[in-house]
């Protein structure tokens, strides 16, 4: 992967339990994958806060930029019909 | 409208936008545009904080292969590999600003980024393990609780996580000391002596007064400090003296009264030159404590060679052992997602 | 009894071992790692003492003959391939044991079921970092090798008969020896063939008998402890 004596990054990503997602919690060095996921047990588990980890090279993750922000994120502010706050309930109606 | 001044335009465009983030208390994150001071002041406070994690694993471990009991052994050693990891997570906080860890490791070894002034005091008895917690960690835990809500998204969010852990340590240190003062005379001795001698060190962790600190009043308009130098001294203060009376402990100054009017207590005067003089390099243990920084880093370039080295070769098939993958090793590894199950 | 403070005496002191570590690691991440082993042997000693009698009276007022560890386990760390070839020598060690005792239904069991899982982990640390030393540069092969060879000597001790431990011995030797060579045929190093055990009748840790860096150890372990007589902490 590298040749330099510096170890490369990786993201690092817990489930902290079972029946949610991966979350980002931060990142770590390591000369490689199995490294990478061994270090991040015993950093990021370390008070039992996950079921599974997942790493990922640093370099191979592609963000939007913040140029793009707008166009990227806008569209999606202007539609409040997706978020269940948008819709009037007569009070007392429940499990909705 | 030139090259020049549509770019002086969109510049200042992002600084209004920048400013308007910070004003209405919402985060800058790492791939949004920010000044260039902004990310420097940060860099340089957020190397500070996690090569003090770092540093500040010594005088703790000193006591590692002598504490007095299985408990607080295990305690101490939970205590310091905590501190590792907060360094960890704060050099993981700082790289999102474009400083590789190589880099900050270079400029701490060599002296020019600092780590807190504190770690440069010796512990010269197992009582210092308990000041440490008590005061040292009282006093971070005091700068730091604001933090969380400091305006750069990754500083915060590792700061979220090092005050939730470090809540054991404050605690750990207190009961420590609890126990020795409660305990025969020389035990209480001993925890008087580490008091006296912890107490003025940690008021200066706060950093120079108001009026003196070069970096305080661009920090707070940048709400990456919340509080000030002296707001955050006396609120420490404040804390520590019904404390230390619950421990039956003094704190090492005549001064130190309730000033009713004020609503806090007055203290004396802090010794700034002694403060100057640690920082520059002339305190107890700052040889030390550097030196043996390096120490493990250059002796431990070797290792970090030879993983580079194995990895290497296993990414190109090359030659001694065959490359095991993620996806395809046994040891709780499975294919797609490099996946461990936490056994701890 | 024997065989509670034989284990237990191990995890006390390896983990003290370990510890030593702290602040001197070659890379952050592994002063994690290191102290994580070091806590899971240090909670595995002191259930296995408390089995015995009081934990700190056992760790700290005992004299140096009366301690029952392995020498494998209180040698120094040396350098970092010193560390690591102990931790795999003694780690597969400690997996295959407990693996057996999980399976038996004696007093030791239930530690055994839950620290297994611990010491697999242990185990794989080690080997993954056997892995990249032996097969990493020159300079880590030939460290590697040294102490893979010089520690080799501390490992026939491992199979001696301890009185109330109910494993088969011989399985034990042929397991542990089969895990090892494979692990260290694939870092590309060579397997000793020298003695593993030392020359002399006298014994060895079992019997209380230890290494001269050991008296040094239990003095800085215990000398806070035992100047203050009866004090708690």
């Amino acid at each position: 992967m590298n040749t330099s004596k510096d170890w490369p990054l990786w993201e690092v990503f817990v489930r902290s339990r079972r029946g949610l997602s991966h979350t980002h919690a931060g990142s770590l060095h390591a000369p490689d994958a199995e490294m990478a996921l061994r270090n991040a047990r015993d950093l990021y588990t370390r008070r039992n806060e996950g079921v599974s980890i997942w790493v990922v090279p640093s370099t191979a993750i592609t963000a939007s930029s913040p140029d793009e922000k707008d166009p990227f994120f806008e569209p999606s502010a202007d539609k409040p019909y997706r978020h269940p706050t948008f819709y009037e309930i007569p009070e007392g109606v429940k499990h909705l | 409208m030139t090259a020049v001044t549509a770019e002086t335009a969109a510049a200042s465009t992002y600084q209004a936008r920048f400013d308007a983030a910070v004003a209405a208390d919402e985060r800058i994150e790492p791939r949004d545009w920010m000044p260039d001071d902004y990310r420097a002041t940060l860099i340089r406070q957020m190397a500070q904080h996690a090569h003090s994690e770092i540093i500040g694993m010594q005088p703790e471990a000193n006591w590692i292969t002598r504490a007095p009991s299985l408990r607080r052994k295990a305690i101490l050693m939970a205590k310091v590999q905590d501190e590792a990891g907060h360094g960890l997570y704060l050099y993981s906080a700082t790289e999102t600003l474009g400083a590789s860890r190589d880099e900050l490791l270079d400029k701490l070894h060599s002296g020019r980024q600092k780590y807190s002034s504190i770690f440069n005091y010796p512990t010269l008895t197992w009582a210092d393990v308990g000041a440490i917690g008590w005061l040292v960690d009282g006093a971070a835990i005091t700068n730091q609780v604001p933090l969380c809500r400091c305006s750069y998204g990754p500083y915060a969010r590792a700061m979220v996580r090092v005050c939730k852990e470090e809540s054991f340590h404050q605690r750990q240190g207190y009961e420590l000391l609890l126990a020795l003062s409660q305990g025969t005379q020389a035990q209480h001795e001993m925890a008087q002596d580490a008091v006296n001698r912890w107490w003025w060190p940690s008021l200066m962790m706060f950093g120079p007064p108001d009026d003196a600190s070069a970096h305080s009043a661009q920090s707070m308009a940048w709400k990456i400090k919340r509080h000030s130098n002296d707001e955050l001294r006396q609120r420490f203060v404040d804390i520590c003296v019904p404390q230390a009376e619950a421990l039956g402990l003094t704190l090492p100054d005549p001064d130190l009264r309730w000033n009713e009017e004020r609503g806090h207590h007055d203290f004396g005067a802090i010794d700034w030159e002694e403060f100057r003089q640690v920082l520059k390099g002339n305190g107890p243990c700052n040889e030390q404590r550097i030196t043996q920084r390096r120490r493990a880093h250059e002796e431990g370039a070797w290792v970090r060679e030879a993983a580079a080295a194995y990895a290497a070769k296993s990414a190109s098939g090359g030659s001694g052992a065959p490359h095991e993958s993620a996806a395809s090793e046994g040891s709780g590894t499975k294919s797609g997602e490099a996946q461990v199950e936490a056994t701890a | 009894m024997t065989a509670a403070l034989a284990l237990g005496d191990d995890a006390l002191v390896l983990s003290h071992r370990l510890g030593e570590w702290a602040g001197h690691a070659p890379v952050l991440e592994e002063e994690v790692a290191l102290a994580n082993i070091a806590l899971d042997l240090l909670g595995q000693a002191r259930t296995l003492l408390s089995l015995v009698g009081d934990e700190d009276e056992l760790a700290y007022l005992r004299e140096e003959r009366a301690f029952r560890n392995l020498q494998l386990v209180e040698q120094p760390n040396g350098d970092f391939a010193h560390t690591i070839a102990r931790q795999l020598y003694f780690s597969t060690y400690q997996r295959l044991l407990y693996g057996q005792l999980a399976a038996g239904d004696g007093e030791l069991t239930g530690l055994a079921a839950k620290a297994v899982k611990e010491v697999a982990y242990h185990q794989d640390h080690a080997e993954q970092w056997t892995l990249r030393l032996g097969d990493g540069t020159a300079e880590s092969h030939e460290r590697m090798q040294r102490a893979c060879d010089a520690l080799w000597r501390f490992t026939g001790e491992m199979f001696q008969p301890v009185e109330g431990l109910d494993v088969d011995r011989e399985a034990l030797r042929s397991a542990w020896l089969e895990s090892v060579t494979t692990v260290l045929k694939r870092a590309t190093l060579t397997v000793p063939d020298t003695a593993d055990t030392g020359a002399w009748s006298a014994g060895a840790g079992r019997q209380g008998l230890h290494t001269e860096s050991f008296g040094r150890m239990l003095a800085e372990m215990q000398h806070l402890h035992r100047s203050h007589p009866g004090a708690s902490w």
